[in-house]
């Protein structure tokens, strides 16, 4: 019998790794939810986070933290270059999502077998003061590892949410995700802020990545366990709405936590499987959906 | 003068390779052969949803091990003759494709794809969990005696495979021919308006999806006798996911033979690349190659062919 103590501690455990979860899983909400873009190839986006903050870890001894939010101006620029080529290749003429699907699988290949070859098979991790640390009062342990990565993806969540819903841009492209032809129809550059929101979208992954390698050790094809989490939170939070993807993220990372304590962690990955089966069947449109 | 009905073809071609591998002494051969052909079969198999359809399963590696772990559980119990364990493997991805299928194809096309992606994830968390087949560690498995008639073993499982090929490609141009590839051709140009004149898009999809994925359990069913030691990795490896849609996307998606184009293009490359390069830039050329095919020739090396004969025409034609 597992005791409630370890229980606790799990529950909590859970909730921090979902707040990170919710940072992992926003910028597939931005891309897939809102602008229809399937970037199947997201996660791997993470990963390239992860690797340049250990990069600049390793050589000059940088935050990790603070390396990847330097690096969010490039991640913009590269989804902007990204969007630029998918919009003229597929959306334009019309034959979008299959091709789509498959253009963003291609380069999810890319990226991971060049981050293989660069760096091996073998776990990086970085050095930081806070990654040795617990705080914690009475029987309860939080690893400063977890909180701080939740601690930044409440902030950036909860600053993305402020952006959509109270700054001008941010509401014209949720007019752009709600019904794009009728903006076109008001002279609008639909095509301008989609691009700059699939780049925010992007930007998130630099700091996801950062997040990432702070609470563990990160292999170029990690990326793959994350596919299947950031869809089956993003569709359970119904696509688009970000309030439903904190709510849908911190549910998965609980039950998932649950579940490797309780029947070992090599079970955890069924669970966001099992996640996206179960909203598929019986309530498509998630916990936030229209 | 009477055209040569097209399905003579395949089944010549097959003929052939069968003679020659009665003559080639290389047991090289009927190792690479082996891959080149359960490529073929993999991609034609794929296309027969994905391709006619235009839904995409990322999942092609879950049915592959489906059939390869039904091989190794059956192998424990009794080890029966190796067309029992293709067809039993063939069932059981049949059956799996049937149930995702059915929670997931009368969704958008999307969610079947993160579906059949996620089902290679947690196929994998199971088998990973399941000691009885080796869990982490793999499995063994002891390849029966020679069989009668053949030479060698090797050259035995070469030859299902081609035969395997074989039904594959004829099963997909029947398919393509007959009522059920028009109606999935409907559903692949213009969903709504196929269900609006009565095309039963569910059951059609759902059917294309039983028989794709069935067909991919039955060529992994002898990849265990193949490679000797089966572990979670090699069953499931993504290179089976990105190959079989490369494949088809390559060749071509429209006609059946674009997938077997695909497959023995790109399976050559990568037996070559495999030898004289490394393992990993395989990869990274069937995802680039991917890439530039999907951007710049969004039919295939088929498209190209088509383009071409039509520009002919118009020429010969003023």
């Amino acid at each position: 019998m597992v005791s409630p103590e370890l229980l606790f501690n799990a529950l909590l455990t859970g909730l921090f790794l979902g707040g990170f979860y919710a940072a992992v899983s926003v910028g597939i909400t931005i891309a897939f939810g809102m602008l229809d873009i399937v970037n199947i190839a997201h996660p791997v986006f993470i990963i390239m986070g992860s690797f340049i903050a250990y990069i600049v870890n390793r050589n000059f001894g940088l935050d990790p933290l603070l390396t990847v939010i330097l690096a969010t101006p490039l991640f913009f620029l590269l989804g902007i270059v990204i969007f630029r080529f998918y919009y003229a290749a597929f959306e334009k003429s019309g034959k979008g999502s299959l091709r789509g699907l498959a253009f963003f699988f291609g380069i999810l290949f890319v990226i991971e077998v060049t981050l293989l070859l660069a760096f091996g098979v073998d776990y990086r991790l970085v050095q930081t003061s806070y990654i040795g640390p617990n705080i914690g009062f009475k029987h309860i342990d939080l690893p400063l590892r977890m909180v701080i990565p939740f601690v930044g993806s409440m902030t950036m969540v909860t600053g993305l949410y402020v952006f959509f819903s109270h700054t001008f841009i941010g509401r014209a492209i949720m007019a752009v995700a709600q019904d794009e032809f009728a903006l076109s129809l008001m002279a609008v550059d639909t095509v301008a802020l989609r691009q700059l929101a699939f780049g925010v979208a992007i930007a998130t992954a630099a700091i996801a990545g950062g997040f990432l390698i702070v609470i563990q050790p990160v292999d170029p094809s990690l990326g793959r366990e994350y596919i299947g989490r950031v869809f089956a939170i993003c569709v359970l939070g119904g696509l688009g709405s970000i309030t439903g993807t904190v709510i849908a993220a911190l549910i998965l990372g609980t039950v998932e936590t649950i579940t490797s304590t309780l029947f070992g962690p090599s079970w955890a990955p069924a669970v966001s499987f099992a996640a996206l089966l179960l909203t598929l069947a019986i309530r498509p449109s998630g916990i936030m959906g229209r | 003068m009477t055209r040569i009905p097209s399905w003579i073809w395949p089944i010549i071609i097959a003929v052939l390779v069968f003679a020659a591998s009665r003559v080639v002494k290389n047991e090289y051969y009927m190792f690479a052969g082996y891959v080149v052909l359960q490529y073929i079969v993999l991609a034609s198999a794929w296309n027969i949803l994905g391709g006619y359809s235009g839904y995409v399963n990322f999942g092609s590696a879950a049915f592959f091990a489906i059939g390869a772990y039904g091989t190794v559980v059956l192998d424990k119990l009794w080890q029966p003759p190796l067309v029992v364990a293709i067809f039993l493997g063939g069932i059981v991805a049949s059956l799996v494709g049937l149930a995702t299928a059915y929670l997931t194809l009368r969704l958008r096309g999307v969610f079947f794809a993160i579906a059949t992606l996620a089902l290679a994830i947690v196929l994998q968390t199971l088998v990973v969990n399941w000691d009885y087949v080796g869990g982490p560690l793999g499995y063994y498995s002891v390849r029966p005696d020679s069989i009668v008639g053949f030479p060698s073993y090797v050259n035995y499982l070469f030859v299902i495979m081609l035969v395997l090929a074989l039904i594959t490609v004829l099963v997909a141009r029947a398919i393509e021919w007959s009522f059920i590839g028009r109606g999935l051709a409907a559903i692949r140009d213009n969903e709504l308006a196929a269900e609006c004149c009565g095309v039963p898009t569910l059951r059609l999809k759902v059917f294309a999806t039983m028989v794709s994925g069935g067909l991919m359990g039955m060529a992994g069913a002898p990849f265990p006798y193949y490679i000797t030691y089966l572990d979670p990795n090699s069953a499931f490896s993504l290179a089976y996911g990105i190959n079989s849609i490369a494949m088809p996307l390559i060749g071509g998606m429209t006609h059946w033979i674009g997938p077997v184009i695909g497959a023995v293009l790109l399976a050559v490359i990568q037996q070559v690349a495999t030898v004289t390069i490394s393992s990993e830039l395989n990869l990274m050329i069937v995802g680039g190659l991917l890439i530039t095919f999907i951007t710049l020739a969004p039919n295939g090396i088929v498209g190209l062919f088509e383009t071409y004969r039509q520009q002919r025409l118009e020429r010969a034609s003023p």
